[in-house]
């Protein structure tokens, strides 16, 4: 199976990930590649098989509703690209 | 000094033949003469120094811990609060972490000495530490072959003895492939046995920590550290942690060794395969049995690990989008250049191929051929190895097809570097634990053996290991250079 430049850029989109230009080519015979390695799973039949999407097989634990985490607010904002009075700033979304 | 053991370090830091800061700054000086590895990302002088001061004090006042005053390094995925968490990336370059993984934690409640944070292929995706965005890890044993991947810089560290021991994780064989590349010793626990939490995820499903260290006895030391529940992880199992050392002279008499038939065919170098023949002549003689084995469905792993994998790891990047922390790209114009540039400028190549990969696995319309029939071939493979270790107590085998490949190699064939990772991949599917320990050279290159237990039988594994390093001295050389 091959994967063409337009369903690449498709896929970049809908990660939201930025790849140049001049990639794409590559990028779209890389995953090619990883496709034609992938058909090698429909060799068995899993018809009846259960799917496995833990080791360990366990469901999820629960814990005691009551708060745990104090508030950190200003050693998370420390870290981030841009913040002003408390708020996270990112381009204007609302016109 | 720097040739003892952690154990042998420990005993003499408790018999006071030298003190944890003299033999800090022994190991700091070793890390700045070998800089042409590139083994670290990070050092830490200045808190190393300050935390052998405290772990001499504990050491004086009969308060300290085998690891108290033992100089070790992290991994840069483990998240270290005020000490940079790079996870290789340009991402994460400028990423002071608020907190500290609970393995890190763990490591300075023993009293630990953290050297510094250890050079990784980017967010944990690659076998040969070339995509670092710090620039490829140099292998010890030949300077311009690859240590291995993604934990390269901890297998460098280690093995150039430029540390006591460290700290790895393997997702796909991220701990085994660099420990076999590098001639040291590397344990991948049981999925859940050490806490993921400041560990910084790549695919949460499969990844798990682990030290990489000279031999067993030592590996069993630090996981005594590492191992154990930790409610910060919802994947993290409450198991008890049994004593590691405990049961390390235990007789391998009677021990069923399996070898399956899927792990000796094509493809695996002769040198290497001969090499491991005489580990099992070994085997042998220590009293274990040999038993030839089947697991028909080994052949499935890495296409379901390359779906697997990738999918969980477009979800878990998706936090890195440049507003909360991490690389922001310059002058966006609106939201979703704001997204697509910081991503696109801040992965590498290696990272945003198994997103797109991952993002195009989990997309309407694939997710059935892909994702969910990778998950049933992920059942069939862990029934391999419940119906394989129902009969036999470990199953052993290679854990690459040869010794270690030279740099630049291929970096630009990703298929080809997919599938060096053959051996160790299913085990991570099926969740169990693995080691890899020094078995030998081809042509001046160290050769892995790997020990493939049952769920929660590490201190068997550690016991297995410990006694072929009795009688074998594979784990004791040293490479040129770095005596």
């Amino acid at each position: 199976m091959s994967l063409t430049a337009d369903e690449v850029n498709k896929i970049a989109h809908l990660a939201r990930l930025g790849i140049d230009k001049q990639d794409v080519a590559a990028y779209a015979n890389d995953l090619s590649g990883m496709l034609d390695l992938m058909t090698r799973m429909s060799e068995v039949n899993t018809d009846d098989v259960e799917p496995m999407a833990h080791p360990m097989d366990q469901a999820q634990r629960l814990r005691v509703d009551k708060v745990t985490e104090l508030n950190h607010r200003e050693a998370f904002q420390a870290i981030a690209p841009q913040v002003e009075a408390g708020l996270y700033l990112v381009p204007k979304v609302i016109e | 000094m720097h040739n003892k053991t952690l154990a042998e370090l420990s005993l003499g830091l408790q018999a006071k033949t030298y003190s944890s800061v003299e033999l800090t700054q022994l190991f700091l000086d070793r890390i700045n003469q070998h800089q042409q590895l590139n083994a670290y990302i990070t050092v830490t002088p200045e808190l190393a120094m300050a935390q052998a001061k405290v772990a001499d004090q504990r050491l004086a006042n009969g308060t300290a811990d085998l690891l108290t005053g033992i100089p070790i390094a992290q991994k840069d995925i483990f998240c270290t609060q005020d000490v940079m968490t790079t996870c290789g990336s340009k991402m994460l370059a400028n990423f002071s972490a608020p907190y500290n993984a609970t393995v890190v934690d763990k490591f300075n409640q023993a009293g630990a000495i953290m050297l510094g944070k250890l050079n990784m292929d980017e967010f944990a995706m690659g076998s040969s530490n070339e995509t670092s965005y710090f620039g490829a890890v140099r292998n010890p044993w030949n300077l311009n072959s690859v240590p291995g991947g993604s934990s390269g810089g901890s297998a460098a560290a280690v093995s150039a003895r430029l540390a006591a021991c460290a700290t790895g994780t393997d997702t796909g064989g991220s701990i085994r492939q660099p420990a076999a590349l590098c001639g040291i010793t590397g344990l991948k626990p049981t999925y859940g046995r050490v806490s993921r939490y400041g560990m910084i995820a790549y695919a949460s499903s499969l990844d798990q920590g682990g030290p990489m260290t000279r031999n067993a006895e030592d590996a069993a030391i630090v996981l005594q550290t590492m191992a154990g529940f930790d409610e910060k992880d919802s994947t993290s199992v409450d198991v008890p942690v049994p004593d590691y050392r405990a049961g390390l002279n235990k007789s391998l008499a009677g021990l069923k060794i399996g070898l399956p038939k899927e792990f000796f065919g094509e493809g695996l170098d002769e040198n290497v395969a001969a090499t491991l023949a005489t580990a099992f002549d070994e085997y042998r003689r220590l009293g274990a049995e040999i038993i030839d084995i089947t697991m028909p469905n080994l052949k499935l792993a890495i296409p379901a690990y390359y779906v697997i994998a990738p999918a969980e790891c477009s979800a878990n990047l998706s936090r890195f989008d440049g507003v909360r922390y991490g690389y922001r790209c310059e002058n966006p114009v609106d939201l979703t250049d704001l997204y697509t540039r910081s991503r696109g400028e801040g992965f590498g190549k290696e990272v945003k191929r198994r997103i797109l990969m991952g993002t195009y696995a989990l997309s309407t319309g694939y997710y059935d051929a892909y994702y969910l029939k990778a998950q049933k071939i992920r059942r069939l493979i862990s029934e391999d190895f419940k119906t394989a270790l129902a009969s036999v107590d470990v199953i052993m085998g290679p854990v690459t097809p040869s010794t270690a490949f030279g740099i630049g190699e291929k970096i630009d064939d990703p298929i080809a570097m997919y599938l060096s990772d053959i051996y160790t991949i299913a085990i991570n599917l099926a969740g169990v634990p693995a080691m890899s320990i020094p078995a030998g050279f081809v042509a001046g290159m160290p050769v892995g053996l790997q020990l493939i237990g049952d769920y929660f039988s590490e201190d068997r594994l550690l016991n297995i290991a410990h006694q072929y390093q009795q009688v074998t001295d594979w784990h004791n050389f040293i490479p040129t250079g770095f005596e």
